[in-house]
């Protein structure tokens, strides 16, 4: 008797695996933590290693206690480590990023369904817990390299900016924006570096260009046109804080995210408009965070509404 | 010339160099075997045996037929003795009642046969009947009655008859061969075609992956006017009928209707040629071409079968599988939309465009994982669908929901399944859903057309 294969079509499937998306990930995410081990030292290194182990410990927790299948090889729980890590100051106690993993992995990920079932973004779900939790710890931050050597601590451009301090941004200011060598998160401050590996993902097709420019370029331009307190430097604006690293990496989060073309356009329209409204008007000198995760809510109600036309689509009659 | 598409679509590997440069070889059935001619072998009634157990049938014999108009007449391919009328396996996993014939290998032709008709004489009537007379339906995939589509509703006026020579499944090579070795012969039929619609274009639309069928094909047309033959850029599924009206006419056939709508007839390669061949040669649909390829096959090629033939059979006669890597796969048809089979012993059909027998290592089929919400299905889905939340409704049984996003439109081409990075079983389950919600509208017609008849009694 034969003995063959019975099953559904299609019989060829893709080389694209979960796996080689999240590795994509990190290998786009690597130039801007080698940075941040650059500008902020050796502790940044130990903060995205603690991070990204206990994110895979816990994600391994999670699955052995609730007898569910080991998924921590698909590499995602890695990606969450390293993006709270990103998001967090180097001179942050080593238990912070452990607390944080648990966070976001256990409450915003697993306990919804696991991997593609977060309806927010979860290393921001926990930077936001931290941030609420820890805000001392979560705002100081440290020198960056070639820059104030004597100084404990400094103040980010953002809230320089705010300040009123910066009025012009000179050329300096712009190359250490661009460089990274400015007060801020460990995987924030060099835009170059964000620029380079956010293109990577651009082009391996792991994500569209439409949430990272149409995020980047509502900034530029509000950030334009309302300027603060009568000066307008959006060059400066979009380059510093967490624009780079929240439009390219943590705004494009599938599972939190748009899965239409349009939509994807109005979730980084609404992340503009949102960011450029808390930094100008609101409490925090940056808004990045809240904005994504405020837009990663509204993104059930934007796919319901984006829903592509269908080929060859019966027109709707008017009567 | 500009190749032409449509918008989204999947590149997947496409396997041809296997069986490409293979010339089309004939082969015929063994003496003594049996062939099997299943009663349904294209869209619409099934037929009725016109012969019983113990007569003689000889080739190019009419053996079933079915008096409706929506329907195609079928023809014994060999000769000799019916020796059972039983149900029989076809591709798709059917048992459907079928004509055992056992072949005596002398090929006794019926009377008549060979008659050629000089079509420019005839008139469209007499040229629809002998299509239909000579049992040709689309030998694409769908079978649906070649007369039929050849003859539609007087309003929708036809502007385009395209000869659909995409061939976008992965690993067929039977229309290209068929277009280097038989090019006059498509052409000729095409103009049949193009007798009935005198006011139509003739366009062949070629995929640029096949730079000689295209060579071969315009050198063939040449000095003819109203054909033309149109480069299509290599992206599945650009032979699925509405991308390729969409592709060459920019015309979007709409949502449940057919190409005539759009006012364009579209017809396969080797239909065509049996067309030509019912015509010039007055030949019954009795054979095919047909590749049978993939890993596990001693001799890829491209084979000109007797329809009714086994699967078996032919495997047996162009040198059978390869003893150190067995196929653990078999599929009626290319990789993309074709059935899988579950034994050799299947009957060929008249829409049999293919044997891929996969070795276990082609056969894997990766785990299901999570959906990641990556859109890629979204992104490549032909028709515009969003397969991974058709995917969602079908495991909930959320029928409802599942037509509210027309997931009755779903073409079943596989695009989604194919580009899902979590290996997910889309295609498969808007399939199985599709036919759910397919059987529960027409029980839902019929509940309703039996209320209107019983209302109709009682007044």
């Amino acid at each position: 008797m034969d003995k063959f294969i019975v099953s559904g079509t299609p019989h060829v499937r893709s080389k694209d695996s979960i796996q080689g998306i999240m590795r994509d990930v990190l290998i786009g995410l690597t130039p801007a933590a080698l940075m941040g081990i650059y500008v902020f030292g050796i502790n940044a290194l130990v903060i995205m290693v603690i991070s990204i182990a206990s994110a895979i410990f816990f994600e391994y927790l999670y699955q052995k206690l609730m007898k569910k299948p080991i998924t921590i090889t698909d590499l995602s729980a890695a990606v969450t480590g390293l993006l709270l890590a990103m998001n967090m100051p180097a001179s942050a106690p080593y238990w912070m990023p452990i607390v944080g993993s648990a966070f976001a992995i256990i409450i915003a990920k697993q306990l919804f369904g696991g991997l593609g079932q977060n309806f927010i973004n979860p290393a921001l779900a926990a930077r936001a817990f931290l941030l609420a939790s820890y805000p001392t710890a979560m705002t100081t931050w440290p020198a960056p390299a070639g820059q104030a050597v004597d100084a404990v601590s400094v103040a980010t451009p953002l809230a320089l900016l705010k300040a009123g301090d910066i009025t012009v941004a000179t050329s300096g200011d712009m190359v250490n924006a661009l460089v990274g060598t400015v007060g801020g998160c460990i995987g924030e401050t060099s835009a170059i570096a964000l620029i380079i590996g956010g293109v990577y993902l651009i082009v391996r097709h792991v994500i569209s260009w439409r949430i990272p420019v149409v995020y980047i370029a509502t900034v530029f331009i509000l950030t334009a046109l309302i300027g603060r307190n009568g000066v307008r430097i959006p060059q400066y604006e979009i380059l510093v804080g967490g624009l780079m690293l929240g439009a390219f990496f943590m705004a494009t989060d599938y599972a939190s995210s748009p899965v239409t073309p349009l939509g994807q356009i109005i979730m980084a329209l609404g992340c503009g408009l949102l960011t450029t409204l808390i930094r100008i008007f609101g409490g925090y000198p940056e808004g990045v965070s809240y904005s994504i995760l405020i837009m990663n809510l509204c993104v059930p109600l934007i796919d319901r509404f984006t829903e592509p036309k269908i080929f060859g689509a019966l027109e709707v009659k008017k009567s | 010339m500009q190749a032409l598409t449509f918008k989204r679509g999947v590149h997947p590997p496409d396997g041809k160099a296997l069986s490409a440069e293979q010339p089309i070889k004939v082969i015929l059935p063994k003496e003594n075997s049996e062939l099997f001619f299943p009663m349904s072998q294209h869209i619409g009634a099934p037929c009725e045996p016109l012969v019983a157990v113990g007569d003689y049938v000889k080739v190019g014999q009419k053996i079933a037929e079915s008096p409706a108009f929506m329907s195609s007449p079928i023809f014994s391919s060999i000769s000799g003795e019916v020796v059972d009328i039983r149900p029989m396996l076809v591709p798709g996993g059917n048992m459907v009642k079928a004509i055992v014939v056992k072949n005596d290998a002398k090929m006794v032709e019926v009377e008549g046969l060979n008659e050629a008709h000089d079509y420019t004489t005839m008139s469209n009537e007499e040229i629809l009947n002998c299509i239909k007379n000579a049992g040709v339906v689309g030998l694409g995939g769908a079978g649906f009655p070649t007369h039929v589509k050849l003859n539609p509703p007087k309003d929708q006026p036809i502007d385009y008859i395209l000869i659909n020579a995409a061939e976008c499944e992965p690993y067929l090579t039977c229309d290209y061969r068929i277009m280097l070795e038989e090019s006059e012969k498509v052409v000729r039929g095409l103009q049949i075609m193009l007798k009935l619609h005198p006011n139509a274009k003739g366009v062949i639309g070629i995929e640029m992956n096949k730079p000689k069928a295209i060579e071969a094909m315009t050198k063939a047309c040449e000095g003819i006017s109203n054909i033309t033959v149109q480069p299509l850029v290599t992206k599945f599924p650009q032979g699925s009928e509405k991308h390729l009206i969409y592709s060459i006419t920019k015309r979007e056939v709409k949502s449940g209707a057919l190409p005539a709508s759009a006012g364009c007839i579209v017809d396969n390669v080797d239909t065509v040629v049996a067309i030509e061949r019912a015509l010039f040669r007055g030949r019954p649909l009795m054979r095919r071409v047909m590749t049978v390829t993939g890993g596990a096959v001693k001799n890829p090629g491209n084979y000109k079968i007797r329809i009714g033939m086994t699967m078996r059979d032919i495997v047996e006669a162009i040198g059978g599988f390869k003893e150190d890597n067995p196929p653990a796969k078999l599929i009626a048809g290319g990789p993309m939309m074709g059935p899988t089979l579950f034994t050799l012993d299947v009957a060929t059909v008249k829409t049999s465009s293919g044997l891929l027998c996969f070795t276990a290592q082609e056969a894997f089929i990766p785990e299901e994982r999570n959906c990641i919400r990556c859109a890629k299905c979204v992104d490549h889905c032909p028709m515009g669908l969003m397969p991974f939340m058709l995917n969602q409704f079908a495991i909930r049984g959320d029928g409802e929901n599942f037509v509210k996003h027309h997931g009755l439109d779903c073409i079943e081409c596989g695009s989604c399944s194919f580009e899902c990075p979590a290996k997910r079983q889309l295609a498969q389950s808007i399939r199985a859903t599709k036919k759910i919600e397919a059987g529960k509208k027409a029980a839902a017609a019929a509940k309703a057309r039996a209320a209107a008849e019983a209302a109709k009694a009682k007044s």
